[in-house]
């Protein structure tokens, strides 16, 4: 597949990855998601301490080509943002998985959502978008 | 080709000028007892220094890179890039009506607001609404109006609804201006046919819906047949439907949005009524609305008394100003002028022909691009460069490749539902001559597309510059001359 996808995250069907490390989960947009937008060239963020609900939208990316949501794929409160891409949106097509982070949620102890994929769903997912 | 043209900073001499400006007749009084020293320039002002001659050879130079409906083809979707008759400007700058203050007495302006009142007339009768108001500038700010319309009709029903719904298809001024009258925006997905998903919709409904957005036809060009029952499903619960006029070209005359259940609408007289569009505009947006949302309409209102036309202010619920006085008023006489000269039958054959030159156009370009949904189209359709792209053609790649034969092109990534997607509108403006050079142009960078991808990636080649770095510009974009000027 030409695009990546990494080992150890939590995939949302809209293309958000996640991370998850103790009741904090890291979240960006994958590579399959940056390539499809083209050209990022500027990042909203929301602020901290703002509610994420699952399937609402918490940054907007805009590229050359649309403007698109990220939307949360977990419950929780918004403890960081990634500041570094309000400079440098190019980070989101350079380094989607590692530089590119979006925004750090703190989840409630024992949180899951079931909805999430794991990475070879989400490469099924991925490949059948693609061939359609 | 064409050379590029230098800035006019770039121009001039150190002393040049367009003008000779006369001595001064009063005494000139030092300029320290004018302004305080911290407010004085400590540099001279780096303005260009030209001559008159030279300042029109700039602005001419620049004029005719100008690409317009009077220049050719442009078949920009949802834009309604139509022909702008010329008899409207004669009758815009008729000095009854060009040379008229906002401010005059309405007994001295009684042509002009007869016309408006007219003009409302018939743009009720076109869409079945009951009343019209002429001042949103242009169509998101007739949106916006509208939803501020809808908003202020809930509020008096002490209604607090929160969420607007427009479909995932929609144009992207419908979600932006419902979140500026303060909604929460949600997304109503299409189904296979690409149509509103009435079973999604119907999840997505209940008390908290203040309204639903929805172009019909809509941006693929494709007509809304459920109308009937989603105008049911959302007043089933007290929403209330709006109406997005861009595509009212299709129906003009044929189909009324009063009568398929809308309660509001916004029309875009600089697209289906053919004034100029763009920078030839300005626009205008006027918004119709149903008997129950009249009361909430921006003030003054024309209205005909016994005595001739008056203003009427008096409407204790109305949202206030939306636009100084009465609109666009210049492009309101063009747009009136227009359904005077096309009448009733006109309008409806310009619906038709739109029609008309959208499906032999679709059924032409369906041979060498994919036609996601295969359907037959009203005004406009959506072709995808999804076959291109694995030559890695892209859509924004034929967009500047088709520059090359001297069209506008059409609108690209629009709508977001269709991957690779090319939106054309020809409008019934066109000949069909027009429309097989287009479809020929078209069919050839398919074909270049699969046999020399490279030669259309490099295009254009006939532009003062060829491709711009649209990243970088929208990255870090420039927007001050920091050059030196030629005499430093």
């Amino acid at each position: 597949m030409k695009w990546e996808i990494k080992e150890g995250l939590k995939y949302a069907r809209t293309h958000e990855w996640a991370g998850f490390e103790g009741d904090l989960v890291t979240v960006g947009i994958t590579d399959y998601a940056q390539d499809m937008l083209k050209d990022v060239v500027y990042v909203e963020l929301p602020e901290i301490g703002q509610e994420a609900q699952v399937g609402e939208s918490l940054a907007v990316l805009e590229s050359v080509k649309a403007v698109s949501d990220l939307y949360a794929p977990v419950d929780g409160e918004v403890v960081e943002v990634n500041e570094a891409l309000l400079d440098r949106p190019e980070l989101v097509n350079e380094d989607p998985y590692g530089e590119a982070w979006v925004v750090r949620i703190r989840i409630d102890a024992g949180y899951e959502n079931p909805e999430l994929l794991g990475e070879d769903d989400y490469a099924a997912l991925v490949k059948e978008e693609a061939d359609r | 080709m064409k050379r590029e043209q230098p800035l006019l900073f770039e121009l001039g001499a150190p002393g040049r000028r367009g003008c000779s400006l006369p001595p001064l007749d009063v005494p000139a009084k030092p300029i320290n007892e004018l302004l305080p020293p911290q407010m004085q320039r400590q540099d001279p002002l780096a303005l260009p220094e030209l001559s008159e001659g030279e300042l029109v050879r700039h602005y001419t130079a620049l004029s005719t890179r100008n690409h317009g409906v009077d220049s050719g083809f442009y078949p920009l979707g949802s834009c309604t890039m139509k022909y702008n008759p010329k008899v409207n400007e004669e009758v815009a700058r008729l000095p009854g009506f060009a040379l008229l203050h906002p401010c005059q007495p309405p007994e001295s302006v009684q042509g002009a607001m007869e016309l408006l009142y007219r003009a409302g007339l018939y743009l009720q009768e076109i869409t079945g609404m009951d009343q019209v108001t002429f001042q949103p500038a242009a169509g998101a700010h007739g949106e916006l109006t509208g939803m501020m319309l809808i908003r202020a009709y809930h509020r008096s029903r002490n209604d607090q609804r929160k969420v607007v719904l427009a479909p995932d298809s929609s144009h992207g001024t419908n979600p932006a201006s419902a979140a500026m009258a303060g909604y929460e925006i949600k997304e109503v997905p299409s189904d296979e046919r690409g149509l509103v998903d009435l079973e999604a919709l119907r999840q997505l409904l209940n008390d908290e819906v203040a309204a639903l957005m929805l172009t019909n036809p809509n941006t693929l060009g494709l007509f809304e047949q459920d109308i009937l029952e989603i105008a049911a499903a959302v007043h089933d619960v007290g929403g209330l439907l709006y109406y997005d006029g861009a595509n009212l070209n299709a129906i003009m005359g044929h189909a009324r949005p009063g009568d398929m259940g809308f309660d509001v609408v916004h029309l875009n007289l600089h697209k289906t009524f053919a004034t100029p569009h763009g920078g030839g505009g300005p626009g205008s947006g006027p918004v119709g609305v149903k008997e129950h949302l009249a009361p909430f309409l921006p003030v003054p209102l024309v209205e005909k008394g016994e005595k001739g036309y008056f203003w009427k202010d008096d409407l204790p619920h109305t949202i206030g100003k939306v636009h100084g006085f009465h609109g666009n008023f210049g492009v309101i006489v063009k747009a009136y002028t227009y359904m005077v000269m096309m009448g009733a039958a006109g309008l409806r054959r310009a619906a038709a022909d739109a029609v008309l030159n959208a499906n032999y156009l679709m059924e032409r370009l369906k041979n060498s691009y994919a036609l996601p949904y295969d359907r037959r189209c009203k005004h406009e359709f959506v072709i995808s460069a999804r076959e291109q792209k694995k030559r890695g053609v892209s859509a924004g790649d034929i967009a500047k490749a088709l520059l090359d034969y001297g069209f506008h092109p059409p609108t690209v990534y629009f709508p977001l539902i269709v991957e690779e997607a090319l939106m054309i509108e020809p409008t019934e403006t066109e000949s069909r001559e027009t429309l097989d050079r287009f479809a020929e142009a078209l069919e050839e960078i398919a074909r270049l597309a699969a046999e020399d991808p490279a030669s259309v990636l490099a295009a254009p080649h006939t532009t003062p510059v060829s491709r711009l770095d649209e990243v970088s510009a929208a990255r870090r974009p420039r927007v001050c001359w920091t050059g030196n000027r030629k005499s430093d």
